[in-house]
């Protein structure tokens, strides 16, 4: 196990190298120059030749970008251009909204699609059954960003309950600060939990169906207990991977959510990055983002080999 | 969308009615109020003007944070700041300024001409980053005779450099600050910077060692919120979040707010002049008859009709009614499309013409696109939309490369009319005679010789339309009716709050 942990994890390094090469092309190669950007419509020729200078991008590419991931393995990703202060700060304002805003989503998503999902395959066919069919048609077929609409006009513009946007900053007041992510993270969880509670529903049936659970029941195992014993720790596979992958739409799904409920978080930091080119942040973020879905990907992989010991036996 | 919008709208204003109601039914009887939430609808770059070019890092610092040796004021007319009074020599080539005894930067350094002439070489210098630099170009040397005393030396005439001496980018710095400016700004002005939290606000607050002991400044806190979207802004207004949108971003949504009882509208001038530049060096724009027709297929009360609802002043030239010595020049082509097909006919081109247009993504400039492809196909002309993002491709393909046949973008600067002489410049646009006109400009030093120049130089662009002026956006300010002091045009891109207070 040792071994292979060393193995899967020299492969995620290499990953991680090839995708900061990959990254810190395109942005380069996009049209668009930071100096001229900055320095307006009446700069002169010398004056945006200064600005570069200043911002290292006369320095030729391949030694920029090796001065890059040099400096980003001791954790200096930089200075922004444009706000002018490093970018792991800058960063790490961020995640402290996007970050939380995932999390909750997910937990969001997993506390609505599972019970719905187990419910429904238990008793197929049911009331219970035929809603969770329903609601997982409806919240799919809805964009995050017009649930976010919707759930502004109910709860915010119309019940006054939740705050339609903005973010107060964590040093508000903890209570204050998880008001305003309420409802984003609910817009994001719906139509996640819509896939997953079809998964959930699905993978419960499939295995309910295997011939070790009907022997369970044969021998007398009550429902519940056969549920809870042999069919719901086989089911969790197919559910963890597709969680793993969810969370990589959430990630990109928090850009639109962060715009609509104007959330300072990481997704409009990436925006206004693009639009201005500030490439060093762009970079880092990109990276950042990059990195966590392979970690979490790497991460689901594990829970699986936890969860699944024939994987185990096949590594 | 739009139904949806609406909805969205309707909720969003009942909602509103009832706060407001809420609000106004529990009176207080203390004195008035004096914090201020100010909303904006782009946060600035970093929070030194001197160093790049976005209006949004003025309209944060110029005059709350940062000074000049001059101002501008209200009317867009120079006034003295840290320099009490100057002189002008007879040539027109030395400029002596006396400064203000007793002001003090925010740290405590005082200013003197030593810290003015600092500041303005490094505005000039080599390793300058200053997006005015050109500025500066006129002044030879500078000299610091004594603590209050300032000589710019010339090489040559330089007759807007007083006016230019009041821009954001021409700010006194102390030079013991000025590298960390960007994050923590320090100047002489009546507000010091206490917080930036970044994506969101930037907090100032009352300097209590301001010099200027005649200034009553009536506000203690100010907070600018940066609220990029229009919906957003709306909701924040009618919540009471903020309190002042001085330059609110959907002309559409400005109707919304008469029928709120606190709130109050007023709708000014910018500098932001609209104009569809063309490249004048390419075919079929070199042809002057073809920009003529071009001009005269354009009826700019329509165009301002459907891109800005009907708010906006149509232009005839690179100049805005805020300017000195403006004149309405947009009878001299007027909408006439029978004349536009004439002359067309006349260039050679009587089977219709085709070209592209390279358009920013903001609103106002994609509704005027469409717009003028409709008006142009009514003579001929098939206009090709090809959407370029602002400001990086934009400025990579319009301003820098110079490929393209037509664009549109708002010119922010205030006074500006002279890119029609500066070589290389997008228009690829040469006039000798108009060259000459503001040659003469920056020659004399007399207020009311530069007045006679700059209508001369209205009506040669007027007559020759290098771009087609179509008209200037509007200062859509919405803010409490109790708020009163902030101002109603903007000569110049800011937010001047040294004169806005709450009425009891």
């Amino acid at each position: 196990m040792t071994g292979l942990l060393l193995r899967r994890l020299g492969g995620l390094a290499l990953t991680l190298l090839a995708v900061s090469a990959l990254i810190f092309a395109v942005m380069n190669v996009l049209p668009g120059d930071a100096a001229a950007i900055m320095l307006g419509t009446s700069a002169s020729e010398d004056t945006l030749a200064a600005l570069r200078a200043e911002l290292g991008l006369d320095r030729p590419l391949v030694l920029r970008y090796a001065a890059w991931i040099a400096s980003a393995a001791t954790g200096d990703f930089g200075r922004s251009y444009t706000y002018g202060v490093p970018v792991s700060e800058l960063i790490g304002e961020r995640l402290a909204v996007t970050l939380p805003l995932a999390l909750f989503a997910v937990i969001l998503s997993v506390l609505i699609a599972v019970p719905l999902g187990v419910g429904a395959a238990s008793r197929r066919g049911g009331a219970l059954d035929r809603f969770a069919t329903v609601f997982a048609q409806m919240s799919v077929a809805m964009p995050a960003f017009w649930v976010a609409i919707l759930l502004i006009i109910l709860f915010s513009t119309g019940w006054g309950i939740f705050p339609a946007g903005g973010f107060p900053g964590w040093q508000a007041g903890g209570l204050a600060a998880l008001k305003s992510l309420v409802l984003p993270s609910l817009a994001l969880a719906l139509p996640q939990a819509g896939v997953l509670t079809r998964v959930t529903r699905a993978a419960v049936l499939d295995v309910t169906g295997e011939d070790f659970v009907r022997t369970a029941r044969a021998k007398g195992l009550p429902r519940r207990v056969a549920l809870w014993r042999h069919v719901l720790p086989n089911a969790s596979v197919p559910i963890v991977t597709v969680l793993g992958l969810q969370f990589t739409f959430l990630v990109a799904g928090a850009v639109l959510i962060e715009n609509v409920f104007n959330l300072p978080g990481l997704g409009r930091l990436a925006y206004q990055a693009l639009t201005q080119r500030d490439i060093v942040v762009m970079q880092a973020v990109v990276m950042l983002l990059s990195g966590l879905v392979i970690v979490v990907n790497f991460l689901v992989d594990l829970a699986q080999m936890r969860l699944d010991p024939r994987l185990r036996a096949l590594a | 969308m739009r139904i949806l919008a609406g909805l969205a709208r309707g909720a969003v204003f009942s909602a509103m009615l009832a706060v407001s109601a809420a609000l106004t039914a529990s009176p207080s009887m203390a004195d008035p109020r004096r914090d201020l939430v100010l909303g904006m609808g782009i946060e600035p770059t970093g929070l030194d003007p001197t160093i790049a070019a976005p209006v949004a890092i003025g309209q944060v610092t110029w005059q709350n944070v940062f000074e000049g040796l001059v101002t501008i004021g209200r009317d867009g007319k120079v006034q003295p700041q840290l320099a009490e009074s100057w002189e002008i020599s007879p040539d027109g080539l030395t400029y002596t300024f006396r400064l203000r005894h007793g002001v003090k930067f925010h740290d405590g350094e005082a200013f003197d001409a030593d810290v003015a002439k600092a500041s303005i070489e490094r505005a000039r210098g080599a390793q300058s980053t200053n997006p005015q630099k050109r500025f500066f170009d006129a002044i030879a040397s500078i000299d610091a005779p004594d603590a209050a005393t300032l000589v710019l030396h010339l090489s040559r005439p330089a007759g807007s450099l007083l006016y230019w001496l009041g821009w954001p980018s021409s700010v006194i710095v102390s030079p013991k600050t000025a590298d960390a400016n960007k994050t923590d700004p320090v100047g002489t002005g009546p507000f010091l910077f206490s917080r930036w939290v970044k994506g969101d606000r930037v907090e100032l607050k009352r300097n209590p060692d301001y010099w200027d002991k005649a200034a009553n400044i009536r506000l203690d806190t100010v907070t600018f919120r940066f609220i990029p979207d229009p919906q957003a802004q709306s909701a924040a207004l009618v919540s009471g979040d903020v309190d002042a949108f001085p330059e609110f971003g959907a002309p559409e949504l400005m109707s919304s707010f008469t029928e709120n009882e606190r709130l109050t509208t007023e709708i000014g001038n910018t500098e932001l002049k609209v104009v569809a530049g063309m490249n004048n060096a390419r075919k079929p724009f070199s042809d002057k008859r073809v920009r003529e027709a071009l001009m005269h297929a354009l009826d700019r009360a329509t165009i301002i009709d459907g891109a800005w609802s009907a708010l906006g002043t149509p232009i005839g030239s690179h100049y805005t009614p805020n300017d000195r010595a403006y004149k309405d020049l947009t009878g001299i082509y007027p909408y006439d499309p029978d004349k536009a097909k004439a002359l067309l006919k006349e260039a050679g081109y009587e089977n219709g013409l085709s070209f592209t247009i390279k358009v920013p993504q903001m609103s106002y400039a994609t509704r005027t696109a469409e717009i003028m492809q409709v008006m142009f196909a009514e003579v001929g002309v098939t206009l090709s939309i090809e959407p370029t993002e602002f400001p990086a491709k934009w400025v990579q393909d319009v301003f820098t490369s110079r490929d393209y046949d037509m664009t549109i973008v708002a010119h922010a600067e205030p006074m500006d009319i002279d890119i029609y002489a500066r070589d290389p410049y997008y228009f690829n646009y040469r006039n000798p005679a108009f060259d000459a006109v503001m040659a003469k400009v920056e020659a004399t030093t007399d207020t009311a010789g530069q007045d006679r120049l700059y209508a001369e130089a209205q009506e040669i662009l007027a007559r020759d339309v290098p771009a087609l002026f179509l008209f200037v956006m509007p200062k859509l300010g919405v803010h409490d009716r109790k708020l009163h002091g902030l101002w109603k045009d903007e000569p110049i891109p800011s937010n001047v709050l040294s004169e806005v207070y709450w009425a009891e």
